[in-house]
């Protein structure tokens, strides 16, 4: 079986398992709704000053929720010992890791197509014309977090403690993707709206960057 | 390992001389003055930091290609060194910028790396606590280890095209960058002792990794044993009775 089908099959069990309950998915958005409001709180921010904060509150809200949310990918197969299972299949462990980041991506992309409206009117910060551009560069974002939080999630699950780990030791490494998301996100809710190419490259290179070191890494870190 | 009393009597004195050749015999700087003396060991915890974390991302690779234990314990005792060293380098900025700077800390690209540096080899030694298993810890730390070696330049790339205040390195700049030579020589004796110190204390906490290991196969050896020897003799008390 080749890695694309394996991993194909793999997200559309995860999906499966997800949509049947949607837990996963409803306690993220809440989550994440939950920082943005509180940052309202904390900082009462005038519209001006949302333009330039709002970046920076959109990213983190997501790296937390993400740094959360991305726990049970590993850790419910851990619970249920359904690990062993998935590592019998004849399939090989960069299809499996490959299929777990396909899924969280999934499930993180579809929070923030509800988040990210949702911000944008709390925040009054109007996105109607760069829509498409700022999908790139969510994407993008996005693809860099679930490549590395599926990998530390892998990891945490076989510690102690690993809801509290799987943050630490995500968070500080994520910490490049966040300046560059940060900035091109920003360069979208600028007065004059444009792309900065360089920060759209940057995230590019983070993604290639972490899905080469799983994919060479990914029987290790999945060997018995 | 047969003595390691030479060599740690030469990297203590070593730094006792350098330490006395930072403070008495380097010229006095321009504008900085005596504070500008902190430098030649706040370079000095970065070069210990950068040797010791690239060999530590050495150790993890052979570890996860050879599987032979020396590497983790290679691995682990080189972070520990640079974990050490870092907040050397870190302590000794914040105090040599509060003075030069007129701010205790700022977000720049340097700083910010070897922040995030700390930050991520802290969770590496956090992680290696939580992992019971000696194989899986070794195996899913090293892992670890490499994806924080590689996310290194990554910062320091984010940082750099975002903002840096940090002076770019005036030393070896050749015959015009005004160094006084004699500062380049006290550098370079700062530097050595430094390196020289923290490849002595990386030996010994090595040792120390490997006598642990030592000890916990001694132990499992000896409940193996007992355990064998308690069904041996059980019936023979049995029979005594």
């Amino acid at each position: 079986m080749t890695t694309a089908r394996a991993a194909a099959i793999l997200l559309a069990k995860e999906l499966r398992l997800e949509f049947r309950t949607r837990e996963l998915l409803n306690a993220t958005i809440v989550f994440a709704l939950v920082v943005v409001v509180l940052f309202s709180f904390s900082f009462d921010p005038t519209s001006a000053e949302s333009r330039r904060l709002g970046p920076g509150l959109l990213w983190i809200a997501f790296l937390f929720a993400g740094s959360l949310m991305l726990h049970p990918s590993f850790g419910r197969e851990q619970a249920n010992q359904t690990l062993d299972a998935l590592r019998m299949a004849p399939i090989s462990p960069f299809a499996l890791l490959l299929g777990k980041m396909l899924a969280n991506f999934v499930f993180l992309s579809a929070a923030e197509v509800i988040l990210v409206p949702v911000f944008a009117v709390l925040y009054n910060v109007s996105i109607a014309g760069v829509v498409g551009r700022l999908a790139i560069v969510l994407a993008l974002g996005t693809a860099g977090l679930c490549i590395t939080g599926t990998v530390f999630s892998a990891i945490a699950a076989h510690a102690r403690m690993r809801e509290l780990l799987l943050p630490l030791l995500l968070l500080p490494i994520l910490a490049p993707l966040l300046i560059a998301a940060v900035e091109a996100t920003a360069s979208l809710f600028a007065a004059q709206p444009g792309l900065d190419r360089a920060w759209l490259a940057f995230l590019a290179g983070f993604d290639i960057v972490f899905l080469t070191a799983s994919w060479l890494l990914s029987d290790f870190l999945l060997e018995e | 390992m047969k003595s390691r009393i030479p060599i740690t009597i030469i990297a203590g004195a070593l730094m006792l001389f350098a330490g006395y050749a930072a403070l008495f015999v380097a010229p006095d700087e321009r504008t900085m003055h005596e504070i500008q003396r902190v430098f030649y060991f706040h370079l000095g915890s970065w070069a210990a930091m950068f040797t010791a974390l690239s060999i530590a991302f050495v150790a993890n690779i052979a570890w996860l290609l050879t599987r032979k234990p020396r590497w983790d314990w290679l691995g682990v005792s080189a972070v520990e060194v640079g974990v050490v060293s870092c907040t050397s380098g870190l302590i000794t900025g914040v105090l040599w910028g509060k003075p030069t700077w007129g701010i205790w800390w700022t977000w720049d690209a340097r700083l910010t790396t070897c922040f995030i540096l700390w930050l991520l080899y802290v969770s590496y030694l956090i992680l290696r606590g939580l992992i019971e298993e000696p194989q899986r810890r070794a195996t899913l730390s090293a892992v670890f280890g490499i994806f924080a070696f590689l996310d290194a330049p990554l910062v320091y790339a984010s940082n750099r095209l975002w903002r840096t205040q940090h002076p770019a390195p005036v030393m070896f700049g050749g015959e015009n960058s005004g160094l006084d030579p004699t500062m380049g020589h006290v550098l370079l004796i700062c530097m050595a002792a430094m390196l020289l110190m923290a490849m002595v204390v990386l030996g010994d906490r090595y040792r120390l990794e490997r006598m642990r290991h030592e000890v916990d196969e001694l132990r499992v050896a000896a409940e193996a044993g007992s355990a064998n020897a308690s069904s041996v003799l059980a019936p023979a008390t049995k029979v005594g009775i």
